[in-house]
């Protein structure tokens, strides 16, 4: 079992020197990837070499996901069917009156001379792993540029906003969840308008709204949708409710706690959105940011 | 410093497949890779770490830094993480491994599950101060479960990776 070679046997550098190349190797990657972002190339081809691995690693929770939509039973569909042709009629109904408002509104704004707001795409992706990073909210859905699929997309499922897409990769793209604790939303509040920030927690059922002043009008149960105003998020997607309103003279802002409406952490299935809008200009100086982060204060 | 006590009688074993390394380490990135989800996701141990542990320990002149550094670079890409930080861990990993790999082997299983988890532990602890000089939060203790289940794991391990080893003759005729 010895293995210590007798000092004439070449072995190459000691193990601290090997330690130290490595370390100082992995730091200058640390360093490049955290401060210049120079490393997407690397990183892309390091994706494509894991890529089979994760989507070996998948199979068998959507096997067994396929196996239990295949068992479900006869009652269950037609409960589910009867349902679904319920909302189906709901939505319907809606979306006539969405289509003649829309005309409507092309129409006034044509008038107005004002710019047509959003012209959306979107995209289905199966939701193929959650992050195993206990630091992040993010997930990483099967659909990346080969499917067109851009950085800085939002992804939405039925009920509101989920995420947004970060890094993209051949076939997969990593979606930084709106519960991650660097990321924010710009968002208005259906009641009356305000405008503020809401950002993750890094708690998946949690969202605050920051840098909102003590007499701002917000209530518990009050809707936030997306303003929009930040050129990533289309407006008007539902995003959270206000759950909890703390207001604590002792400090400058309200403390807002807000629940997220989309399933953040339980679904399958999301959609990418395409937003293509014809943004104005940014002003010069500012570099373009992947992530909305604005600090625009409510009020 | 190598006689602190004699484990039980030394197994003479065939000489490991580097085939056979090959392929652990990848079912260990497999492994990692599993969908796992919510409280699974603290107690996983980070099963790469392990097997890479278990090769510096058993076979440091098969696998090394390198092999090590490669598949933190892949579990930096597969966690969407900063590029770098669990390719200094493993890299600190595998030297500590290669450089307490006598020691530790001449200890029977139990106490080598002692000298495993500190390791491991230091495994985390690399990537959480490099996590929190980025800027996230502290996790939690409970991020520190998963070295603890890893150290439990071992012994099974470490049966499990020694089975191809075995020769099929009976040992007394070794």
């Amino acid at each position: 079992m010895e293995h210590q070679p007798p000092p004439f046997f070449k072995t190459g550098p000691t193990p601290f020197a090997r330690l130290l190349i490595f370390a100082l190797l992995s730091l200058a990657l640390l360093v490049a990837d955290a401060r210049f972002k120079y490393l997407d190339v690397l990183r892309a081809v390091a994706a494509v070499i894991i890529y089979p691995l994760q989507r070996i690693a998948g199979a068998p929770a959507s096997i067994a996901r396929r196996a239990g939509e295949f068992f479900v039973t006869h009652s269950s569909l037609r409960e589910e069917n009867a349902r679904l042709t319920h909302e189906n009629l709901g939505n319907a109904a809606l979306l006539q009156q969405l289509q003649s408002l829309q005309a409507e509104n092309a129409h006034l704004r044509g008038l107005l001379a004002t710019r047509e707001r959003v012209n959306t795409k979107s995209v289905l992706a199966e939701v193929l792993y959650a992050a195993r990073d206990p630091f992040s909210r993010k997930i990483v859905v099967d659909r990346g540029f080969q499917q067109e699929v851009k950085s800085g997309q939002p992804v939405i499922d039925h009920a509101g906003v989920v995420g947004q897409v970060t890094r993209v990769y051949p076939w997969l793209s990593e979606v930084t969840l709106i519960t991650d604790k660097d990321h924010l939303v710009p968002v208005l509040n259906v009641r009356n308008g305000l405008r503020a920030v809401l950002a993750g927690t890094g708690n998946d059922s949690a969202l605050e709204l920051r840098f909102v002043p003590l007499n701002a009008d917000f209530q518990n149960g009050d809707r936030l949708v997306t303003s929009g105003i930040d050129g990533v998020y289309p407006p008007g997607l539902p995003v959270a409710e206000v759950s909890n309103v703390e207001r604590n003279a002792a400090f400058l802002f309200a403390r807002i706690t807000c629940k997220p409406l989309a399933g953040v952490n339980s679904h399958a299935q999301v959609l990418i959105v395409s937003a293509e809008r014809d943004m104005p200009q940014r002003p010069p100086g500012e570099e373009k940011p992947v992530r909305a982060k604005k600090s625009r204060k409510g009020g | 410093m190598m006689h602190s006590r004699a484990a039980t009688p030394q197994e003479i074993l065939l000489p490991v497949k580097p085939a056979f390394i090959v392929a652990t380490l990848i079912a260990a990135l497999l492994v990692n890779l599993l969908p796992w989800s919510g409280w699974w996701l603290w107690v996983r141990p980070d099963f790469v770490a392990l097997v890479v542990l278990y090769w510096c320990i058993e076979q440091p002149r098969k696998i090394g830094f390198t092999a090590a550094w490669l598949l933190g670079l892949l579990m930096d890409v597969a966690d969407g993480s900063l590029f770098g930080q669990h390719a200094l861990a493993y890299s600190i990993l595998a030297y500590a491994g290669i450089v307490l790999h006598r020691r530790v082997q001449r200890f029977s299983i139990t106490p080598q599950v002692l000298h495993v988890i500190p390791l491991l532990l230091l495994n985390d602890v690399i990537v959480l101060v490099i996590r929190m000089l980025t800027g996230a939060d502290f996790p939690g203790y409970q991020y520190f479960a998963g070295s603890f289940v890893g150290g439990a794991l071992w012994p099974a391990l470490s049966i499990l990776l020694k089975l191809p080893q075995r020769p099929n003759a009976d040992p007394d005729h070794v």
